[in-house]
């Protein structure tokens, strides 16, 4: 049974349509990520299903009950959808107590005293929040107020949560530790959870099953985070996902050359008829080495414009007859077998995979 | 001769002590990083080599010239340095034109306007500000602010560069972005650079050098791969990039975790010195120099795996701590819930006890 | 807040926009239109029965209509161009001017000067300095002129009379009764507009606009010249049309220093005519034509504030702070400080000492000793005498009431105008403007003319009309605070609510409620305190047993009873001191948690 299902949903502000025949099914315990660029309409959609905004078209069931049917007249309003939100600005109530906080959609609930405050210390110890029950959210730091709107959402146990960037507003550091705790969370309570971002590297870390929308609120590829990652269905989706390279090619009597020059591409063509075709891979999925004494065997050859030392990784810019391709390889291993490059050396490059795109279409999907 | 020198720089907020005895030279041309924890002194140290706080001890000098003396008591105002500097709150001027903002210090030096109009319109050709000269600064973007103030910083063409986090207000992307222009600039114009940061990649990915502050003490002044490959202590271990520290006590094998669980076999064991002191030890380590391997006698389970795309994250469960393991995603890896063995490769041996 | 609900039905939020709308129209529309059109109409052409009717009939579009085209036909401007010619409008009009430009440009030096003295440079005492210069906002400044009418007034001041005995000279040293004596009254107690916008703009500017001005090569005064003050200008000039407006229509300082010289300005003039003639035709007729003058000076002050503010708002607050560059004034820190403590003195203690030492003279004019002087005067006018002990008590009763009603319909209003996704909020939102801009006299004489019983309501002579003058009068302040405290409430803190299971009034009670509390205890006493030292509206309204205590002594002082006056000005200074007290106490606390 699908927890969230959408049918047809249409969304305009004015002349400016969001989404139009949206239709998305999420399914029960699983934690979904729209992930898109900013202005694409994700928390939009989150919104709707929350019940803070109203489709003009289409209808939104949770559960098994439709919560908003156009044509049907019906529109549950958000009180009674049974959800737990948070929210980008962690929306924390200033003037309650960490406890209260929490306890507030128990005590709306009704819920005996006791029970209460059973369950209220219960899920404020769930978020690592012990001990600091009393405090008012002025006391608190950033990360500490989103755990409390975490427990918060939490405290009724809903069977769905919605987290809208919940952790854009903290630094580095601390989104990577939350996005591993809500993760655990979720799993430990079997929530439902839609979760809405557009930062690639918390999508993949948290979710079960993710959609990818582009700029114009469509959904490109709906899956795991490894099938996203390692099989995108378009260009959109591999830009989006990571450092992406495009090497755009040219055929020349059956075979695809690189960049501007006279060198062939060293792995299996594209299937599939296209004008002109565009090898696209991940920093990773290239090896880089020293020059081969014999140019042409099974390798590109290519200048270094630009070293950098990252610490854990180098970060190298290399010029393959005219086109840029960026290859980022782990210091040690670079320090170990002498790949220490200088800006202007010579280098030779293979590749470990390659996704073809037809570089007509790339043109119009850019991101 | 270095070209910046600082000597026995000193400074205090009443008892802090914000810098204490600082030495260092920068030379000409060169791109030096200050690298640190908010309130570790570096920004003061910028500030004083720019002339807004004035030193408690010893002295700064640029070349030939003296800045900054306290025992000479001598200190040169700001405006006297010729110095460029760049903020990080950008600092445009809202009031006046990019143009106007880019031509304001040339026209305190009461250049002839034919001089000023030619340096103008070749900082912010370099910056890639033409078309947006007319125009007021509040229609710019983050990056676009931050490129006027590196502009107005050029127009004068100063020896020496001053960069105080000047990409820490910008977006992820833009900030690496405007590293590499940075870069160019530098290449372009010549000026050395001095440049106070607390994030680690950048300082890496900018510097020829690196100087890493704790608590107003220097802790290392390097290049960034030494900086990385050989810390001076473990706090430059521990600021520089993701690391582990597995605590281990002296046992009868050798050393083991504290709850006695695993042995720590020898053949990757610290230097002599620090085994003979039989005290506990923390065995550094990055998560990308740590190997699965089988044969391993540090066994560990792992209790979370995770897909950051390019690299896959492990944590393992060694004795009582946590072990962050970091893999490429072709590198085969063990499931959540398997017993693994890890092979720490370049470790770092630091004393737990060791004086701050 | 939330547009739950498929087809609009006329709900909750419609009515409480409906009842907003009315409030302020009923409140400030109908009595500034009503000044309007008795200035600019003659007779009976144009009456608003009209107008009414349409409105009834086919509504406000239909009404608006009919408005311009019986106005179009019966528009008399030759009848106001006649009122304006005569030269004691017209010479009350320049004076308005005049005097308000120079106590404008008077005050915005004053309080450049002095903010700038205390945010950047290195003068001893700031803090509480900042303190003293804000101390003239508590001290009315019709006491203030009073006070210094008992220095400085030509024969019988005592500053005047001592150089007059001692240096044995024919005439004063200084004559109060003059242009530069209200000039001078005014600019003391009113550049703290000034002073409190540039020390705000000063403080929060980022400090690092001045130090790369400084990296650039420029030293300390060419960075006040091209880069301090050009960005503080908004600010400055923002302040300084603020006492622009204050200043235009302000009543008190005139009354008292210029009468005898037969100084007169808009204000002042409109009281004499309503007051001699007792509500004639003609009086009236002047009085509205008097009051269309000040309401379109200062809509066009108000517009030329918001057009600064928008243009002029630049982004200069940001970033890690440090201390901002303080000026060295080495030589000059002392004297400076000397210059200050002199000023605060002059305008502040020398003011209020000789109020509180009159009080207790036997009679005005007897010099200040141990003889003559007892605690009879106040005795007196707080136990024993009827017209004072009624003022105080209506002055309280008519304060307490006026920002109780005003506190409340001001959330309201701010809540429909913040919060609310509503259609017809545009209108809402221009009404809610209009409180900024009508001056205090043309709000007495447009509930004069709204509520003398010509449209069925008959409150003159009653403290009911002082009350709906005061609540009209102290709006603006209302709705400043409680908006500035719900766009604190952000909406997701709402939908958080929502989400909990919490409907819209349970949201209401449980968030936005506590939330907005703040806002209203300061708009309570924004609006308490000033009303307890009200004159400009009281002036207009009083009868004989609804006075108030700014009646009370301005009466008193009009009369000759000048000891009497002066302890019942020492009575409110009291007053006004322990309500202000009072205040930074509850406020601390807030901020404090």
């Amino acid at each position: 049974m699908a927890d969230i299902r959408l049918e047809g949903v249409t969304k305009a502000y004015g002349s400016h349509r969001v989404h139009s025949d949206l239709n998305l099914a999420v399914n029960q315990g699983e934690c979904f990520t729209l992930l898109g660029p900013s202005g694409c309409g994700k928390t939009v959609m989150l919104r709707l299903i929350a019940g803070f905004e109203a489709p003009d078209a289409g209808r939104v069931a949770i559960g098994g009950t439709v919560v908003y049917d156009a044509g049907g007249g019906v529109n549950i309003p958000p009180d009674r959808r049974g959800l737990g939100v948070v929210f980008q600005d962690y929306a924390v109530w200033p003037h309650m107590t960490v406890f209260q906080n929490v306890a507030y959609p128990l005590k709306i609930a009704g819920w005996n005293p006791e029970e209460l405050k059973r369950r209220t210390l219960e899920t404020i110890a769930l978020v690592n929040m012990k001990g600091l029950e009393n405090r008012l959210p002025s006391e608190l730091s950033g990360g500490q107020q989103q755990r409390v709107a975490l427990a918060r959402a939490l405290a009724a146990r809903p069977s769905l949560m919605l987290l809208d960037e919940p952790l854009s507003n903290l630094d580095a550091n601390l989104r990577e530790e939350m996005r591993f705790e809500i993760k655990e969370i979720q799993g430990k309570l079997g929530v439902t959870v839609l979760y809405v971002t557009h930062d690639q590297e918390v999508a993949l870390v948290i979710s079960d099953r993710m959609a990818v929308m582009d700029g114009r609120g469509r959904i490109r590829q709906i899956g795991s985070p490894a099938e996203i990652y390692e099989n995108p269905a378009d260009a959109f989706v591999f830009g989006f996902m990571g450092v992406a390279n495009f090497l755009p090619t040219r055929s020349d009597g059956g075979k695809l050359l690189a960049g501007g020059g006279a060198q062939p591409i060293p792995w299996p063509g594209p299937e599939g008829k296209a004008e002109a075709w565009t090898a696209a891979f991940r920093p990773s999925d290239i090896v880089i080495s020293r020059p081969k004494p014999l140019p042409g065997a099974g390798c590109l050859s290519g200048v270094i414009r630009r070293a950098s030392f990252l610490g854990a990784m180098m970060d190298y810019l290399i010029d393959v007859d005219g086109a840029k391709i960026r290859a980022v390889l782990e210091t040690h291993e670079a320090m170990s077998r002498g790949l220490i490059f200088k800006e202007g050396e010579s280098c030779a490059v293979t590749f470990l995979n390659l996704h073809w795109f037809d570089s007509g279409a790339l043109k119009e999907t850019a991101i | 001769m270095s070209h910046v020198r600082l000597a026995n720089v000193t400074k205090r907020f009443g008892q802090v002590i914000a810098v204490n005895r600082l030495n260092l030279e920068v030379e000409r041309g060169e791109c030096f990083s200050m690298l640190g924890p908010s309130g570790c002194g570096k920004t003061t140290t910028l500030r004083m080599l720019a002339g807004f706080e004035d030193l408690d001890g010893g002295e700064i000098r640029v070349g030939d010239r003296l800045l900054s003396s306290r025992s000479g008591n001598f200190y040169l105002p700001p405006e006297k340095r010729d110095f460029g500097m760049v903020f990080q709150a950008f600092a445009i001027w809202p009031h006046l034109s990019v143009y106007e903002n880019v031509a304001f210090p040339l026209r305190l030096r009461k250049l002839p306007a034919s001089e000023i109009e030619r340096r103008v319109g070749d900082a912010l050709a370099s910056t890639n500000l033409l078309a947006e000269a007319k125009g007021g600064p509040a229609d710019l973007s983050g990056g676009g602010k931050q490129r006027v103030a590196l502009a107005r910083a050029l127009a004068i063409n100063p020896d020496v560069m001053l960069l105080d986090e000047p990409l820490s207000s910008l977006d992820p992307h833009l900030r690496e972005e405007m590293r590499f222009e940075i870069k160019d600039l530098q290449k372009k114009y010549g000026f050395s650079i001095i440049y106070v940061t607390h994030d680690q990649a950048e300082a890496m990915a900018l510097s020829d050098r690196i100087l890493v502050m704790n608590f107003g003490v220097s802790q290392q002044i390097d290049t960034p791969l030494r900086v990385y490959n050989n810390p001076a202590n473990k706090f430059v271990f521990g600021f520089i990039g993701l690391s582990n520290f597995l605590r281990l006590v002296p046992g009868a094998e050798g050393l083991c975790t504290p709850d006695g669980s695993t042995i720590m076999p020898r053949d990757m064991g610290p230097p002599e010195g620090l085994l003979r002191l039989k005290a506990p030890l923390f065995l550094a380590s990055r998560p990308s120099e740590i190997d699965f391997d089988a044969v391993s006698g540090l066994r560990g389970l792992v209790t979370r795996k995770a897909f950051l795309g390019e690299i896959v994250d492990y944590q393992v469960r060694v004795g009582d701590q946590d072990v962050r393991v970091q893999k490429g995603r072709r590198s085969p890896g063990p499931e959540v819930g398997e017993v693994c063995g890890l092979c720490f490769r370049l470790p770092h041996w630091y004393p737990v006890d060791e004086p701050v | 807040m939330n547009t739950i609900g498929g087809k609009r039905r006329f709900g909750a939020a419609e009515i409480i926009l409906l009842l907003s709308i009315a409030v302020l129209v009923v409140v400030v529309a109908v009595p500034v239109l009503l000044i309007l059109v008795n200035a600019f109409f003659s007779g009976g052409s144009l009456t608003l029965a009209d107008v009414s009717a349409a409105f009834r009939n086919r509504g406000a579009w239909a009404a608006a209509a009919t408005f311009f085209r019986l106005a179009v036909t019966s528009f008399n401007g030759h009848d106001v161009f006649k009122v304006l010619g005569e030269s004691d409008t017209y010479e009350a009009l320049l004076n308005s001017l005049f005097i308000a430009s120079g106590t404008t440009v008077g005050s915005t030096v004053v309080g450049t000067f002095f903010a700038w003295l205390v945010t950047r440079t290195d003068i001893p005492y700031k803090q509480l300095m900042k303190g003293m210069f804000l101390v003239p906002f508590m001290l009315p400044s019709f006491i203030g002129a009073m006070a210094w009418k008992m220095l400085l007034s030509p024969r019988a001041g005592y500053i005047n009379r001592f150089f007059m005995d001692v240096f044995n000279l024919d005439g004063p040293v200084f004559n109060i009764y003059s242009y530069y004596g209200i000039i001078l009254v005014e600019v003391m107690y009113l550049f703290p507009f000034v002073f409190i916008q540039v020390c705000g703009a000063l403080e929060r500017m980022d400090p690092t606009l001045e130090e790369s001005a400084r990296i650039s090569g420029a030293g300390l005064f060419t960075i006040t010249r091209k880069i301090t003050i050009p960005l503080v200008l908004p600010s400055i000039l923002s302040g300084a049309l603020l006492i622009m407006l204050y200043s235009m229509a302000h009543f008190g300082t005139v009354a008292v220093l210029g009468i005898e010289n037969g100084i007169f300005n808009i204000p002042t003039l409109i009281y004499q005519r309503i007051h001699e003639s007792a509500g004639n035709f003609a009086s009236i007729r002047t009085g509205t034509v008097l009051a269309s003058v000040l309401v379109t000076a200062a809509a066009v002050i108000i517009w030329l504030q918001n057009r600064i503010q928008g243009r002029g708002r630049y982004q200069i607050i940001a970033g890690k702070s440090f201390r901002p560059m303080e000026l060295k004034l080495r030589g000059l820190r002392y004297p400076l400080l000397v210059v200050c403590l002199a000023y605060i003195g002059f305008t502040i203690i020398l003011p209020t000492v000789v109020i509180f030492l009159v009080g207790g003279l036997r009679t005005y004019g007897l010099s200040f000793t141990m003889e003559n002087l007892s605690l009879d005067n106040y005795k007196f006018i707080l136990f024993d005498y009827q017209v004072t002990r009624d003022a105080i008590w209506n002055s309280v009763v008519l304060g307490f009431g006026a920002a109780l009603v005003t506190m409340f319909a001001g959330v309201m209003i701010s809540y429909v105008i913040v919060k609310m996704r509503v259609r017809g909020k545009g209108l809402l939102e221009f009404l809610g403007m209009l409180p900024f801009s009508v001056p205090g006299s043309v709000i007495a004489l447009g509930v004069i003319l709204a509520w003398s019983g010509k449209y069925g309501v008959n409150l003159y002579n009653t403290v009911w009309i002082i009350f709906v003058a005061y609540i009209a009068r102290y709006m603006a302040f209302s709705l400043k605070a409680n908006s500035a405290a719900l766009e604190q409430i952000h909406d997701s803190l709402v939908e958080a609510a929502r989400a909990s299971g919490a409907t819209t009034w349970q949201a209401l009670r449980d968030i936005v409620l506590p939330l907005v509390r703040p806002g209203m205890i300061a708009a309570f006493f924004l609006i308490f305190l000033p009303s307890l030292r009200e004159l400009t509206v009281s002036i207009m309204l009083y009868a004989p047993t609804t006075r108030t205590i700014g009646v009370a002594i301005y009466t008193l002082n009009e009369d000759g009873e000048t000891v009497m006056s002066a302890a019942m000005a020492g009575v409110a200074l009291v007053i006004i001191v322990i309500g202000q007290i009072f205040i930074n106490r509850i406020t601390r606390k807030r901020s404090g948690s």
